[in-house]
């Protein structure tokens, strides 16, 4: 039994199989329709969310199976004081797989420890989100048509943006990926994927504040959305949310092929104006999420691939 | 001062001076019924000052966690007044529930009974993380 904790979870290997069957099932999604009848997705959402629950739920009905959880703490019994272990042990006797989805760092994991199955971390605080990574490296590769050999800025809120995080993890197994990391220096990435990830591996990386300085640098742009849930302080949010806000202006710096991904929702951080701009990719990447996840589903119930 | 020679047990030496009540702490040596010397600030030729402890009557002693502190100190196991075997120290890949993560926004802070596990993660620097949020162990 496989779970989804942090996104080395899955090799190299793992994610092109994974990419490739998603592949599969979006050029033909009808015959995927029945491949987990009778099975059952359990959403252990104690936060909200628009599209991960909803993505993994149309992943699991599209797939034949059925789903069932919850939207938010105040609806289970965490309000009971109810532990994560303990949840998922009585929800591993009711459902087949399980996303989870905390405010807490780690609560993934701890579910893992205890679970009867597989568990998929649909996103730990300000920590890590290996799915939406699914998603954005499948998006990438359908758009780029490659996962290497590329600059990526990620811009925003890079602290508690576990997109982020999940992301540069990820990509930083790919042979010659540059990131440029765009952020006030409140908002910087933390030390664990600094020194883990960037020193240690000896990715090339730099640091700085300016997005219009570096934009026409990139071939993928991932905005991020200052994440008002993860600050202790209601000012600090205020001074710092507006601080990067993609316009066409800056959008005529770029590439004529870069991409701009966002793993939404967003605030005010892409201008309306820029959804037009065939450069815009945030929201096919919603549309690539419900297919990474068929094949994420498939993969942990160890459902075999149909002949096509 | 003198402390007398031990017959039968262990002595942790070459302590970076200081840390002796740490060791004290996290050996849980309080719990013991055998006798116990603690030497602060004794002189050393190589680190000018050093603590002991001697622990009179126990062979086995948790090295992951003297290692996970410092791996610096030495470990004499002392059987009939000899030393009978000098223990290596090496920095241990895991430590479980030796010390606890501080960072609130970990599922450690509320989630109660599951293990304190942290991992090394940079061996070079003596860098320790929560194996949950990934948050740096910070001594003091």
């Amino acid at each position: 039994m496989k779970h989804i904790i942090d996104p080395l979870d899955l090799s190299v290997e793992e994610l092109d199989s994974y990419l490739d069957l998603a592949d599969r099932i979006y050029a033909n999604p009808e015959k995927y329709a029945h491949v987990c009848d009778g099975k059952k997705l359990a959403t252990l959402f104690y936060e909200p969310s628009t599209r991960t629950r909803l993505s993994f739920e149309a992943a699991m009905l599209n797939l034949g199976g059925s789903v069932l959880g919850f939207s938010s703490a105040e609806n289970s019994s965490a309000t009971k004081g109810e532990s994560v272990a303990d949840t998922i042990r009585v929800v591993s006797n009711f459902a087949d797989i399980c996303a989870i989805r905390h405010p807490k760092e780690g609560a993934p994991m701890v579910a893992a420890q205890y679970s009867q199955i597989p568990v998929v971390n649909a996103g730990d605080g300000g920590h890590q989100h290996p799915t939406q990574t699914l998603t954005d490296i499948m998006t990438i590769r359908a758009l780029k048509g490659r996962l290497g050999n590329l600059t990526i800025g990620l811009c925003g809120d890079l602290k508690f943006g576990r997109t982020a995080h999940s992301l540069i993890t990820t990509l930083a197994r790919y042979a010659g990926i540059k990131f440029i990391l765009i952020s006030p220096p409140e908002l910087e990435i933390p030390d664990y994927i600094r020194d883990n990830t960037l020193i240690q591996k000896k990715i090339p990386f730099q640091e700085v504040e300016r997005l219009e300085d570096v934009i026409g640098n990139l071939d993928v742009l991932y905005m991020t959305r200052v994440q008002k849930e993860r600050f202790f302080n209601e000012e600090d949010y205020v001074r710092l949310k507006d601080s990067y806000i993609l316009d066409m202006e800056k959008m005529s710096l770029a590439k004529d092929d870069m991409i701009v991904l966002h793993p939404l929702p967003r605030v005010n951080e892409i201008a309306v104006e820029v959804d037009n701009d065939p450069r815009a990719a945030y929201f096919k990447q919603v549309q690539y999420g419900v297919y990474i996840r068929m094949a994420l589903i498939m993969k942990l119930l160890e459902v075999n691939d149909i002949e096509c | 001062m003198n402390v007398d020679s031990l017959k039968r047990g262990i002595v942790i030496d070459h302590i970076k001076a200081g840390s002796c009540m740490d060791i004290y702490k996290y050996l849980e040596l309080d719990k013991l019924d055998c006798s116990v010397a603690i030497i602060k600030n004794a002189k050393s030729n190589a680190m000018g000052k050093k603590d002991i402890i001697k622990v009179e009557g126990l062979l086995d002693i948790d090295l992951d966690v003297l290692g996970f502190i410092d791996c610096n100190i030495t470990v004499n196991v002392i059987d009939d007044g000899k030393i009978i075997e000098k223990k290596k120290l090496t920095m241990p890949e895991t430590i479980r529930n030796v010390v606890s993560c501080k960072n609130p926004r970990c599922i450690t802070s509320i989630e109660h009974g599951i293990d304190q596990i942290f991992k090394l993660s940079d061996p070079e620097n003596h860098v320790y993380r929560c194996a949950y949020c990934e948050q740096k162990y910070e001594k003091k």
